[in-house]
């Protein structure tokens, strides 16, 4: 292509990724001044992050999303990879398009909505056995397994339906039990898939504001309830201290699977190519 | 072992059925019965007590149905300008910002997918990174960045080029950069995966037939990266129909969204049968566009996630 766009792309690139990430940059910069002015530089300083950690109710909302985002980040791994494997793998049958629709609606349904209808559901089932019927850790966990389901199994499905099924095939037609196969050869290669989506959903219910409040029950706080109550009164640096730990946690665990992902495909690839020049040799 | 399996074959149940059944029921039960609740409550009157609202059938002491729906509710909606103002603001809002989404979303998304294959999953990863870091904390950011006494105030003053701090906080212009801001990857995404598929020998063929490389782009590329377009347009309007945390945190009070409305009728007037009225127009307004996203392939969307 011409010298012209090939200068124009980078810059605009940069462009784009200066406005991505200065405002995070300014956070965790922000988080070491000493300055109880947020935005006067008073010189280098730990103090706040030393302020954070004396500040117990905010670390027993962080310890109480954590057990959320843990536990719920599990539950849906486990549907949504259910979810993603029966619309890639399972053809067609009755009722798939209500589930591929109910699959990707939470994707996009705005949030006031779905915890709105889930607070309701959980208010009108109540009265019954069996649903706990104080709101807190249990309704708050299936909210967010609702949520987060979507993406994994969007991730999972994406991933199999990228691969094709002729190692499977060849596996049930020697006469494996489907079961066995999922669990020797289709679980293996999409364990990379299955691992981002429980990060992504783990991410996400540490983060949701909107379904929690809606689902959590008024004893409940969870860490962002308390730093969007924080944030409504003003910046403070003790906030900057927690998204800049925040930001360089996810930062580490991020990059490091992406890194390790990546590896895993090219030796994959690397094995995919050997046996199919084996194979052509043979 | 062997007559329990054929036993529970007989009565239909199998692996397979087992596999579609656990997530199909969790969704029926979590997602979609939710809403008929919701539709539900929007015909019952508000009441004081536990809870708050009117039950729609009733038990009477003769023994009969009692029926009570009222349409009370979305008459309201209807009657009240603030509801319909709030709505057709918001759609304003989200119009507005998934169109600033593609204009930064589309350049940066065609360089990743011509850039060097060497560079392309970094880069992918850098667009990733700040939606994996959490939402809040980037709002957040913006305040600081913002505020009269913030980054770029403090920046300007210094240089001289004000003497007065710039008012971006609780503006349109601070909610519009919010929202831009968090939903920007979700437009990279779609695109991205779908122009990296592009055939470059389409373009070279046009050039070599004499079109520039301007209107090769024009003609060739946004056309075939239409689906792409569109999917992401929908990640960003419909959510941003919605979206309660931004303006609320970043915009201004005269600025009415409908999420805001819904999240104030519900927390501070106690008004859930109003609030869910509300929800159930909201979802009614954007049906289309949900469907619309459904066609345009969800998974789409996903794939970049997990690079």
């Amino acid at each position: 292509m011409s010298h012209r766009r090939s200068r124009v792309l980078p810059a605009l690139l940069v462009m784009g990724f200066a406005f991505l990430y200065i405002p995070i940059l300014s956070v965790i910069v922000y988080s070491f001044n000493n300055s109880r002015l947020v935005t006067v530089w008073g010189g280098f300083s730990t103090r706040w992050y030393g302020v954070l950690f004396a500040d117990d109710r905010l670390l027993e909302g962080v310890w109480l999303s954590l057990r959320i985002a843990g536990v719920s980040a599990t539950i849906a791994a486990v549907l949504g990879t259910l979810a993603g494997l029966v619309l890639a793998r399972f053809g067609p049958f009755r009722g798939r398009t209500m589930l591929s629709g109910m699959v990707s609606a939470p994707l996009v349904m705005p949030e006031v909505i779905t915890g709105l209808s889930l607070l309701l559901l959980f208010v009108a089932f109540a009265p019954l056995p069996f649903v706990p019927d104080e709101r807190g850790f249990s309704t708050i966990v299936i909210a967010h397994v609702t949520l987060t389901m979507a993406y994994v199994a969007v991730i999972v499905q994406s991933r199999l339906s990228s691969l094709d099924e002729s190692l499977e095939e060849a596996a049930l037609d020697l006469g494996a039990r489907p079961a066995r196969v999922f669990v020797l050869i289709t679980l293996p290669i999409i364990a990379p898939a299955i691992a981002s989506g429980w990060l992504l959903a783990f991410t996400l219910s540490l983060d949701d504001l909107v379904i929690t409040t809606f689902t959590a029950g008024p004893s409940t706080s969870t860490l962002p309830m308390m730093i969007f109550s924080k944030v409504r009164l003003g910046v403070t640096p003790e906030i900057n201290a927690l998204a800049t730990l925040m930001i360089t946690l996810v930062a580490i665990v991020v990059v490091a699977t992406g890194v390790l992902i990546a590896r895993n495909e090219k030796a994959r690839q690397h094995d995919v190519q050997l046996a199919q020049s084996a194979g052509s040799v043979g | 072992m062997q007559i329990s399996r054929l036993l529970l074959r007989r009565l239909g149940i199998t692996g397979r059925g087992i596999v579609i059944a656990v997530p199909s029921v969790w969704l029926l039960l979590f997602f979609l019965v939710p809403f008929l609740i919701v539709l539900k409550i929007s015909f019952a009157h508000t009441r004081l007590g536990v809870p708050p609202y009117t039950p729609l059938w009733e038990w009477t002491t003769e023994h009969a149905l009692h029926l009570s729906l009222s349409a009370a509710n979305y008459l309201f909606l209807a009657r009240e300008t603030l509801y319909l103002e709030a709505f057709l603001s918001s759609i304003k809002v989200a119009l507005i910002s998934t169109f600033f989404c593609l204009l930064l979303a589309y350049p940066m998304a065609y360089a990743i997918a011509r850039a060097d294959t060497r560079w392309r999953n970094t880069l992918l990863l850098m667009v990733v990174l700040p939606f994996w870091t959490s939402f809040l904390v980037r709002v957040y950011a913006w305040i600081g960045l913002l505020r009269n006494n913030g980054v770029i105030n403090n920046l300007l003053t210094s240089l001289g080029l004000i003497h007065e701090p710039i008012v971006m906080m609780q503006t349109d212009f601070a909610m519009y950069i919010g929202i831009v801001y968090s939903y920007l990857p979700f437009m990279i995404l779609p695109l991205y995966s779908n122009l990296e598929k592009h055939d470059n020998t389409l373009l070279e063929a046009a050039v070599n037939l004499g079109a520039t490389p301007f209107k090769a782009f024009l003609q060739i590329t946004v056309p075939l990266s239409l689906p792409g377009i569109i999917a992401g347009s929908m990640l960003v309007f419909i959510p941003a129909v919605g979206e309660f945390v931004i303006p609320r945190l970043l915009g201004g009070n005269e600025t009415l969204m409908i999420g805001r409305v819904l999240w104030d009728e519900f927390f501070n007037n106690r008004n859930w049968p109003g609030a869910s009225a509300v929800a159930m127009t909201l979802l009614l307004v954007l049906v289309l566009p949900i469907m619309i996203f459904q066609r345009y392939q969800a998974q789409d969307a996903g794939a970049g996630l997990h690079r």
